[in-house]
């Protein structure tokens, strides 16, 4: 991703800022121009709590460069409470305890390095939700 | 609109081509097709390719291919669309010659992705995804195919071994294509040992990367008596071409176990050809990895959500199962050369329905259908051929 994609995208990858379709009222992340849900012109901004549950998951082995240092490395699709998903890996767990239903809830972690003097890219990961006493 | 024909086809042995040029291997592809065809007129060419800007820093492919093929005057483009590109690339043919706007029109599907390293190869492939919200976040093609599997074993209750049969079956075809990458059978052993990509996916779930092409001549099926005279192996014609998209990221779709744009061009290509799916003698489908396979069954038509994969377990995508699949050895066997695939499902089909396949021919397939997918879903071309 370039510079100027980064920094379009901070308030995604940084608080899960997404919309409230006006005409379905359905969320919808990231933000787009028509809701795809209704066809209608997408509406007013929203962020979302975090909070999800793990649709799916994969442990992968073979990583595209730029995350050959975490691999390998947890993928999950994530269903948001409000209803969207969306792909992030998966931080804080062990192999284990990944299960499909997990709740999970949003933390803000390192996505990926370009070199020793590149961008450092920053963004949503997924970590379990933890009792209260654990 | 005029109904199409194909009167020649070519392709080049998949495999690791170190000592060719993609302008090369794409020549090879198309002289080859030409030659069957028996003319040398062209006016047009359409190229299928995906990733000649990110992997060989060359764009600009139709008139690259064209100039070094010594074609001059014609009209020429890439045409893109991932892993569907090859398709895609024929359904533009189908389109210029069915309206009238050209005679001749040849389609040639073509990638080298083994000019680079493995992890470029794989950043290439994520490029199919939405770049800002699923590769950004180090999810490959092989991770969303996992993903989508690992659901459905979920949701379905399958086995670990529950689509072995995709792969067995795929590899005992390709043995008999000499133009496959891997001609060897393999068995259950081999299946449950092999290495593992992304959780679930092994090894033998997934097709290879490789270097390919594959070329049709296409012209007015009105016209095949001008152009095809004498010794030929006779015409083939395009009864159906469609194609539909679904959502770019995989997590956008309504049901991310079902292809839905491969149910929608299947139905607008059997409503055009008027064929049913109990008519037809062989699919050429999608199996990039063995999910898409149990997946793109259950679209068709040809089983219900959640039991593509019992056609595998039962053998009924044999030779001589219900719904013969991946004939000449599949994306598995024969190899998946991304923007090329599209065009080898074409020219296999074209050799089956010809009676030209060999120790891999279906016994009396008259109609045979092929189905290419871009990314996880997201561009689903349908063609149904007969002869």
């Amino acid at each position: 991703m370039s510079i100027a994609s980064l920094w379009r995208t901070r308030q995604q990858r940084y608080s899960l800022e997404g919309e409230i379709c006006p005409d379905c009222r359905q969320a919808i992340f990231p933000p787009r121009d028509v809701c795809p849900h209704c066809s209608e012109a997408a509406g007013p901004l929203h962020t979302m709590s975090g909070r999800g549950e793990v649709y799916s998951y994969t442990k992968m082995f073979n990583v595209p460069n730029g995350f050959l240092a975490q691999r390998p490395y947890t993928m999950a699709l994530v269903k948001l409470e409000e209803g969207p998903m969306v792909t992030a890996q998966l931080t804080d767990i062990s192999d284990e305890e990944v299960e499909i239903g997990m709740p999970v809830e949003m933390v803000t972690r390192k996505l990926r390095e370009e070199g020793d003097s590149g961008e450092i890219v920053y963004g949503y990961k997924f970590r379990p939700v933890f009792a209260a006493g654990d | 609109m005029r109904k199409v024909s194909i009167i020649g086809i070519g392709q080049i042995p998949v495999g690791e081509h170190w000592d060719l040029s993609v302008r090369h291997i794409a020549y090879h592809a198309i002289a080859a097709a030409l030659e069957e065809a028996g003319t040398d007129q062209v006016d047009a060419l359409f190229v299928g390719n995906m990733l000649s800007g990110a992997l060989l820093s060359q764009e600009h492919l139709g008139t690259l291919i064209a100039d070094f093929c010594g074609f001059r005057n014609v009209e020429t483009a890439k045409i893109e669309s991932a892993c569907s590109s090859g398709a895609s690339a024929l359904r533009v043919g189908h389109m210029a010659v069915a309206s009238g706007m050209h005679d001749v029109a040849v389609v040639c599907g073509v990638e080298k992705m083994t000019d680079t390293t493995g992890e470029n190869t794989t950043a290439g492939l994520a490029t199919a995804a939405d770049a800002e919200y699923e590769s950004a976040h180090g999810v490959t093609f092989v991770g969303l195919n996992a993903l989508i599997m690992q659901r459905y074993m979920y949701e379905f209750d399958v086995p670990l071994d529950g689509f072995a049969g995709f792969s067995i079956n795929a590899h005992r075809n390709g043995a008999h294509n000499a133009n496959a990458m891997f001609q060897k059978p393999i068995s259950l052993d081999t299946y449950l040992n092999a290495p593992l990509i992304a959780t679930p996916i092994n090894i033998m779930d997934s097709s290879p990367v490789c270097d390919g092409a594959a070329a049709a001549v296409l012209v007015a099926s009105e016209r095949v008596g001008d152009y095809v005279t004498g010794h030929h192996p006779g015409a083939v014609q395009i009864l159906a071409s469609a194609s539909a998209n679904d959502t770019i990221a995989l997590h956008d779709r309504r049901d991310p176990l079902f292809l839905e744009a491969a149910y929608v061009s299947s139905q607008k290509a059997y409503v055009e050809s008027g064929v049913t799916p109990a008519d037809i003698g062989f699919f050429e489908l999608h199996d990039a990895f063995t999910i898409m396979s149990a997946l793109s069954l259950e679209a068709t038509g040809y089983a219900r959500r959640g039991e593509g994969w019992h056609l595998a377990a039962d053998d009924a995508i044999g030779p001589n199962g219900r719904i013969p699949i991946s004939t000449m050895g599949g994306l598995k066997s024969r190899g998946h050369p991304v923007g090329a695939t599209g065009m080898y499902q074409i020219v296999e089909t074209v050799q089956q329905l010809r009676g030209d396949a060999g120790e891999g021919q279906i016994a009396n397939a008259s109609i045979g259908m092929a189905q290419n997918i871009g990314g996880s879903g997201a561009t689903i071309v349908t063609h149904i051929l007969g002869s």
